[in-house]
């Protein structure tokens, strides 16, 4: 939702970054206000998960240029797990498996290791319980889960799940959700659809990355911008995304050439 | 070493015999003059030998150990640790001599458990049959000495048929500086018996000591053996222990052998199939850091038809510890149908942590299933970086990734309260090397 002089979240500035040699983002800038949510669309290859990993902190990545601020700080004097104590939260487009840690007991330490550090209540293995299992139910996930290893085995739709589980314990004053749709079916996506749009409030503020509009269906963004070449080329409102849709993303670059 | 300072040293242990009890029985003492005539035979393993090639024992070779009758004091406040409440039974050895006073037994239907003395007594002619059949000496000088010293240890009997389902835990302890223990360990799972032993070493002496140590294990037809073996040996111990199973026909043996202790370990696991149709499941785990060397060296034998085997061997390897595995699955000519799989995983914490390891297959039948692998690597980047990114440090973020791969062998134990051990000994240890 759109409203005048809301929190400023995010402050992105001729943000430019590479891997290995190779130059990817060259130059992206964008502000994120709270309430507010962006989506970020773009042919594969554009940068758009670039930019969601680079904001997160990942370490493949260098930044060679621009400024971040994340609420006013530079966000890059943050390592990853302070960015996410802050309120930064990357939901990832290939969640990671790792067998051996069940699920209930990475999710407590998370929650409990950014409780802490925000100076609030950690929780004991049975109060985590009860308001793990609440979260769950917001996402239509399966009791059994808690007791399976982090991601292993998991299909598609459930690591999914599993990231806006994260997401709906962590409370993150920004999220970026990268390609979250993907491998979702119809009717999983419309349960995580739902569920982000219930975490979505007022003081927080969203950047989906997606290839697709589809989700654009369920969660109705307030700015659609589309990347091409490692830079944002277009920005407009929720019509630009169904505008792709059914044109694809060869004019946009045309015209911005 | 020349081959002479390797004889002279299996000489200086053999030259400790005086200080164990002589063998009442004429069979046992025939047993025991075989095997020093085997030791002076044989000489002790250098690197130079191929099994031993990333295995120096000349630390080992510098102290003639010496083994004691009597057995050190264990303070009950000390003994408490050691207690694994599942556990009915639980035959306790000081410095390789029984204490009655630190054992329990809770005699189980058709199961007989007895230190040697008193299995003697019971089933002299049972021991006789089958004590040095399976470890038999051969080629290794270490069970040649064992059995050169062989006064005590544990019997295991399980009965036909008869299911003992709480597990017997055979615990050594050392006690003394400079001391050798000899454990001996037999276990005859009669057709169709259930059986689950741990055996589970541990020492409190200050300073170096030895144990040799020999387990045979014969599951008889359509029997089930499982079999934990946790070596928690002072960390400035030497530790060398052979275990030899044989698997009858459709029998079953299963097999968690955790290194966690010892300056330096080796453990020798030969695994022989006896009939059609057995089965073996091997898992092992090695947790070392600082200076220690933990060496595993296992032999599958698939020598009759339909055998299956899986065995996932992993270690975690801190400081400038080293982990040596050496796993070979032999399958012979007449084991068709044989399904073997094996794994060699491998964790380095550290830029100077070392491992070596050498899965090896040898197929000599036609129609077999066999697949092996190995892999050695740190902690992914891509792994570490999902943790953290949900607000873990870097220390608990690679804390958990070590916890998680050690737990997958540990998970498998199947006596709970060892695994709730395991899991926070791992955590513990993991964050001392943060």
């Amino acid at each position: 939702m759109i409203r005048e002089n809301t929190a400023l979240l995010l402050e992105v500035r001729g943000l430019t970054a590479r891997i290995g040699d190779r130059n990817i983002l060259k130059g992206i800038d964008l502000t994120v206000r709270a309430g507010e949510v962006h989506a970020i669309m773009g042919p594969n290859g554009s940068g758009k998960s670039t930019f969601a990993k680079v904001l997160s902190g990942h370490p493949s990545y260098e930044v060679t240029g621009g400024e971040v601020l994340f609420e006013g700080r530079n966000l890059f004097e943050l390592a990853p797990e302070e960015r996410a104590r802050a309120g930064l939260f990357l939901g990832f487009q290939y969640p990671i498996e790792v067998p051996g840690v069940t699920n209930s007991a990475f999710l407590r330490l998370a929650y409990n290791t950014v409780q802490g550090t925000r100076g609030k209540e950690e929780l004991d293995p049975l109060e985590f319980d009860d308001l793990v299992r609440e979260k769950m139910k917001l996402l239509d996930i399966d009791p059994s889960f808690l007791g399976r290893s982090l991601n292993a085995g998991f299909s598609g739709g459930e690591k999914k799940r599993n990231e806006i589980l994260q997401m709906a314990l962590l409370e993150p004053k920004l999220a970026v959700l990268d390609e979250t749709d993907s491998g979702l079916d119809i009717d999983a996506l419309r349960v995580v659809a739902n569920g982000i749009n219930k975490l979505h409030t007022p003081d927080n503020g969203m950047v989906l990355v997606t290839h697709y509009q589809r989700m654009l269906n369920y969660i109705v963004p307030d700015y659609v911008h589309v990347m091409e070449g490692g830079r944002i080329i277009r920005t407009g409102d929720k019509a630009l995304a169904l505008e792709l849709e059914a044109r694809g993303y060869d004019w946009v670059g045309k015209e911005a050439a | 070493m020349n081959t002479e300072t390797r004889s002279d040293y299996l000489d200086s242990l053999l030259h400790g015999r005086d200080l164990v009890p002589e063998a009442r029985a004429g069979w046992l003492k025939a047993l025991r003059a075989q095997a020093v005539e085997r030791a002076n035979a044989l000489t002790v393993p250098t690197t130079r030998d191929e099994d031993w090639r990333f295995t120096d024992l000349s630390p080992l070779y510098k102290v003639p150990y010496r083994p004691s009758a009597q057995p050190g004091e264990i303070a009950a406040a000390e003994f408490g640790r050691f207690e694994i409440p599942e556990a009915a039974t639980r035959l306790t050895f000081v410095d390789g001599n029984f204490s009655a006073a630190l054992s329990r037994m809770k005699p189980a239907d058709g199961v007989f458990v007895a230190n040697l003395p008193d299995a003697l007594a019971a089933h002299d002619r049972l021991v006789e049959s089958r004590l040095g059949k399976l470890a038999g000496t051969g080629q290794d000088a270490f069970a040649a000495v064992n059995t050169a010293f062989l006064h005590d240890g544990a019997l295991i009997h399980a009965g036909r048929d008869h299911k003992g389902i709480a597990p017997i835990h055979l615990l050594f302890i050392a006690t003394r500086k400079d001391g050798a223990a000899y454990p001996r360990v037999l276990v005859i799972a009669e057709p169709g018996a259930q059986c689950t032993l741990i055996e589970d070493f541990a020492g409190l002496a200050d300073g170096a000591y030895f144990t040799d140590a020999v387990t045979e294990i014969a599951v008889g037809e359509n029997a089930h053996v499982a079999h934990v073996k946790l070596q928690r040996e002072a960390q400035t111990a030497f530790h060398i222990a052979r275990t030899s199973v044989q698997v009858a026909r459709d029998g079953h043996y299963s097999n968690w052998s955790v290194a966690l202790g010892a300056r330096i370990s080796r453990h020798n696991l030969h695994v022989m199939q006896a009939g059609e149709g057995s089965e073996f499941s091997i898992d092992g785990l090695a947790l070392i850091g600082g200076r220690q060397l933990a060496d595993t060296n296992s032999l599958i034998d698939h020598a009759h038809a339909h055998g299956r085997s899986r065995q996932l061997h992993k270690t975690v390897v801190g400081g400038g510890a080293h982990a040596v595995f050496n796993g070979k699955i032999f399958v012979r000519r007449d084991a068709q149908h044989t399904d073997a799989g094996q794994q060699s995983r491998n964790l380095l914490l550290s830029d100077k942590a070392h491992v070596d390891t050498k899965p090896q297959l040898e197929i000599f039948a036609d129609d077999v299933k066999c697949a092996h692998g190995a892999t050695v690597g740190q902690i992914e980047a891509e792994e570490l970086f999902y943790l953290k990114s949900r607000g873990l440090s870097d220390a608990t973020a690679r804390n958990l990734l070590t916890y998680a791969f050690a737990a997958e062998v540990i998970q498998r134990i199947p006596v709970k309260s060892l695994v709730e051990r395991l899991e926070n000994h791992v955590l513990e240890q993991t964050q001392i090397k943060s």
